[in-house]
């Protein structure tokens, strides 16, 4: 008998390893290599050893602390961004009421903001010189601003739950909208108290779904940048933080390359629960359409109490952008009398950033900053989707290949890396034959496709897997190649997927700041990093552009996400 | 020999054995058709001829030669799926001419092509519709066209009509089998029911459980099943417990109605097969049954009377026309054991049917 299965099965191995090929080798050259190759320069400076700087972060009080309050503000904001998104994950999933889709939307916006526009919007809202202070001080006639709101946890905790609540909504609502609402009436027929119902039975059908979000919130959290670099001040650090400390300002990268393993590690650790969870979030518990899952608002108890809630929500999220934009065009001259300022419109700040006042050699217009964004962000979103598309594609289709089990973890690991330890890396390994790329404009694109390629993955992962098979099959035996199938058939089907998930990393790209900082050259800046330019310089006109800027950066993400949500198909993503 | 002939085929998915050696042949022109109950194997059959599944052993071969290293879309297979798997993003033309398209057909070519195939399934003018809002019966001949325009080799159908209303599918699997024959397609037809596959096919292949349990053409198996599973799929009831003992004159066969002379039979407990229509109220058969009539079931042409016998149920069919007893009076039925009686030597477990209300 012969046996005809021998190239068949080679074949199944051979197609997922070569569509692993290009993302692996990606990953290997630009973060293995470059994260390799900044942890043996840190401990090969080290005077104590291998274990020296290990010691000297558990033997130091201060950075004991730092530890404990990375954890500590994780789990806080992450159990504040719970309580907020979880009502508003039911109210999502369970009701239809006008102006769903468009909170829906807005919900976005927060997520894809740049760290610093984000802290500058909380800051123009209830800083020293925020409009709350100000307004306050008017009124009473104050001479120092009434909350101090800046360098406080609670900053950094609002700034938290601002940007993470959405990942709540989306998630646990998308997962929540599809659970068939029979169960819990079957729960309520059975006698169980609608308190009941909700512990044993609608909670626990619940649990992955919340806890996978729960674990991505902590995640950002976790190893949380910007907020805390902009909001905490001197006195909150978060290791992310430290790390960024001990390499710029103190030059002790032993210690930073220490803090960045355990930090890693954790991560590591928390990324694999994810992973774990997300494959059961992806078991189907009979799910049901959306038509079948919600009812309308009957009640005006139930009317008066969405309204207040969501009201709440957008508030939240949406008061802090506002007053950000608000602020860029108001200026607020200082009277004789202190606690009276009497404030003024004025283009100023946007006219100014026009101008290069101080003859400084690394001046770069705004228009030519966001030509520089987008010109980046570009290359980030063909980077990403040509690595994340066959990627996707074999997690999608070879679901019981073993080594799947094992890179779908690895490819999140970036997320979960310390942006400023990785930018580092790039400095170390890449400036240097065989890999000299330190003057390649390709750098900064490369870094953002690292934080980018996760997300891109996981957009298009649960779409390519609602795809069915039959159709796959269909077209095989109509004679089309396996290439064929995925230009034919694959590609137009995930069509809006792969538009979100190019989106994702449009925003990100133009978002981010961490790895952008330490790599980017001076005479190309992106966005944010001319952001931090005027924010870190003192005086008020500075402070002004900084936020001028964040507006114009706030305003094209908006118009880019709200253009995505009106593409994006009801249930697209994990995200 | 010229077609399709499967070898031996054997596939296990981990410890479930879907296929435990399957083989038979398919003549170039002709259609056969595999009839069993769902879970018998049917589909993964099907995935295995077409490349999609690789078998754990056996092969298939195209006019003697082996396909096992032949990837699906080189084989010049066309499938048509139970639900049709009709690609939702592309219009009827563009999913009927993505065969043609994968040959690399010139357009004019394939213009024509669709026409023709769109005229050939009853549908004419259909290229521009869309295939989200196709009817049942719609879709079912969007798709057979799909699979009929590159002009497969072989042409294999899953349950084609499965998911279509009765009525619906006794029209179409009439216009299928002329459609088989006008452009004398080679084709296996997978189904589980028994009409159907009598209708299309030539020759039937009847599955059970991974296995082929009967191969022979429609009337070879309605007359003659060749075992108890055969009978009962084929809706056979009159199935009952017996023993063949040896008597004076011969062999002879105990059942709960009497026994019956037999040709030569090894002995044991057998179970016994009475086709509802071999038994006739004419009092010059051979052998006679005594019973009660206590059900009468109209059904159109013919009505069957349920017929008690020392506590044994017996179903028999009667042309409408038969002017039978009324209820609870004695009826009097005769046939021809030797040709009537079917014997198989497997035990059977008596089935309620067969005990008396």
């Amino acid at each position: 008998m012969t046996k005809p299965a021998d190239h068949r099965s080679l074949l199944s191995w051979l197609q997922p390893l070569l569509l692993w090929l290009p993302p692996v080798l990606f990953l290997s050259l630009f973060y293995f290599y470059p994260l390799g190759s900044i942890l043996q320069v840190a401990f090969e400076r080290s005077q104590a050893g291998l274990a020296g700087p290990f010691y000297e972060v558990f033997s130091s009080p201060g950075i004991r602390n730092v530890i404990a309050f990375t954890f500590w503000q994780a789990a806080l904001s992450t159990l504040l961004t719970l309580l907020i998104g979880l009502p508003g994950a039911y109210l999502f999933a369970r009701y239809e009421f006008r102006g769903k889709s468009l909170v829906r939307a807005l919900t976005a916006v927060p997520f894809v903001l740049p760290t610093l526009v984000v802290a500058a919007a909380f800051n123009t809202l209830l800083g020293p010189r925020g409009w709350v202070n100000l307004a306050l001080m008017d009124s009473f006639h104050l001479l120092l601003p009434p909350i101090k709101f800046t360098n406080s946890l609670t900053a950094i905790l609002m700034a938290h739950v601002f940007y993470n609540t959405t990942i709540i909504l989306r998630m646990v609502g998308d997962y929540w909208s599809h659970l068939d609402p029979r169960m819990s009436q079957a729960a309520l027929t059975l006698g169980a108290s609608p308190l009941k119902t909700i512990q044993h039975v609608t909670l626990p059908l619940l649990m992955p779904a919340v806890l996978a979000a729960a674990l991505l919130v902590f995640i950002f959290d976790f190893t949380s940048f910007g907020v805390i670099l902009v909001l905490g001040g001197p006195r909150f650090a978060t290791m992310e933080v430290e790390i960024y400390y001990q390499t710029i300002s103190l030059f002790n990268l032993p210690l930073a390359a220490a803090l960045s393993i355990i930090q890693l590690t954790c991560t590591l650790g928390l990324t694999i629960l994810y992973t774990q969870l997300s494959k059961r979030l992806q078991r189907p518990l009979s799910l049901r359409p959306v038509k079948y899952t919600q009812r309308r608002l009957r009640t005006w108890q139930s009317r008066v109490f969405v309204t207040l809630f969501m009201g709440v929500l957008l508030g939240l999220l949406t008061i802090p952008l506002l007053s950000l934009a608000a602020r860029s065009v108001v200026s607020l001259e200082r009277g004789p009398d202190p606690s009276n300022t009497n404030p003024q419109f004025t283009l100023a700040y946007y006219q100014e950033l026009n101008q290069n006042r101080r003859d400084s050699l690394f001046f770069v217009k705004p228009i030519n900053a966001i030509g520089i964004s987008l010109a980046y962000a570009s290359m980030t979103v063909m980077l990403a989707l040509a690595l994340g598309l066959p990627a996707a594609l074999t997690l999608a289709r070879d679901q019981d290949w073993r080594l799947n089990r094992w890179l779908d973890p690895l490819i999140m690991l970036p997320l979960g890396t310390s942006a400023v330890t990785l930018g580092l890396g790039f400095i170390v390994a890449l400036d240097q034959p065989p890999f000299d790329l330190r003057a390649s404009p390709l750098l900064i694109p490369i870094a953002h496709t690292l934080v980018a390629f996760p997300f891109v993955v996981r957009s298009l992962v649960p779409s390519l897997r609602s795809i069915r098979p039959r159709l796959r099959q269909a077209a095989a035996v109509l004679g089309a190649a396996p290439s064929q199938v995925v230009r034919q058939i694959d590609l137009p089907l995930v069509g809006r997927a792969l538009l979100v998930a190019a989106a994702f990393a449009f925003s990100i790209s133009l978002g981010e700041f961490g790895a952008t900082a330490l790599v980017s050259r001076p005479e190309y800046p992106t966005v944010p990093v001319m952001i931090y330019r005027y924010i870190s310089q003192p005086g008020s006109l500075n402070y002004g552009q900084a936020l001028a800027l964040s507006t114009l950066l706030m305003i094209a993400t908006a118009v880019g996400m709200l253009v995505i949500e009106r593409l994006r198909l009801a249930d697209i993503g994990e995200f | 020999m010229s077609g399709l002939s499967i070898l031996d085929i054997r596939k296990a998915f981990g410890e479930k054995h879907a296929l435990r050696g399957v083989s038979f042949e398919v003549p170039q022109g002709s259609t056969l058709a595999v009839l069993g109950p769902s879970g018998c194997g049917k589909s993964t059959l099907l995935s295995i001829i077409a490349g999609l599944e690789a078998p754990d052993g056996g092969d298939v071969l195209w006019d003697g030669d082996s396909l096992a290293r032949i990837p699906p879309h080189r084989r010049n297979f066309g499938l048509m799926f139970q639900d049709f798997a009709l690609f939702p993003h592309r219009n009827v033309f563009g999913n009927i001419s993505f065969g043609l398209q994968m040959l690399g057909w010139e357009d004019q070519k394939i213009n024509s092509r669709v026409r023709e195939v769109l005229e050939l399934v009853g549908l004419p003018g259909y290229e521009k519709r869309d295939v989200n809002t196709l009817s049942g019966g719609e879709g079912q001949r969007v798709a057979l066209a799909r699979s009929l325009a590159p002009q497969p080799r072989l042409l294999m159908l899953d349950e084609p009509l499965g998911s279509l209303d009765r009525n619906l599918r006794e029209r179409l699997v009439l216009d299928l089998r002329s459609i088989l024959l006008a452009s004398q397609q080679t084709a296996i037809y997978v189904t589980h029911d028994q009409e159907e596959a009598f209708t299309v096919a030539g020759q039937v292949v009847v599955m059970n459980a991974g296995r082929i349990e009967q191969i022979g053409s429609p009337q070879e198996i309605y007359t003659y099943p060749a075992s108890v599973f055969v009978a009962r799929f084929l809706g056979q009831s009159n199935l009952f417990a017996g023993q063949v003992l040896q008597a004076q004159s011969g062999f002879e066969v105990a059942t709960p109605f009497g026994s019956f002379p037999v040709t030569n039979h090894p002995t044991g407990p057998v179970t016994v097969l009475l086709r509802p229509d071999a038994l006739t109220l004419d009092p010059g058969g051979q052998a006679q049954i005594l019973g009660e009539l206590v059900q009468l079931d109209f059904r159109g042409q013919t009505c069957q009377a349920l017929i008690c016998v020392n506590g044994t149920a017996l179903r028999i069919d009667f042309p409408s026309s038969t002017s039978l007893p009324g209820i609870g009076e004695q009826i009097q039925v005769s046939f021809n054991p030797s040709k009537t009686l079917l014997i198989f030597h497997e035990s059977e477990e008596p089935t309620r049917a067969s005990v008396c209300p």
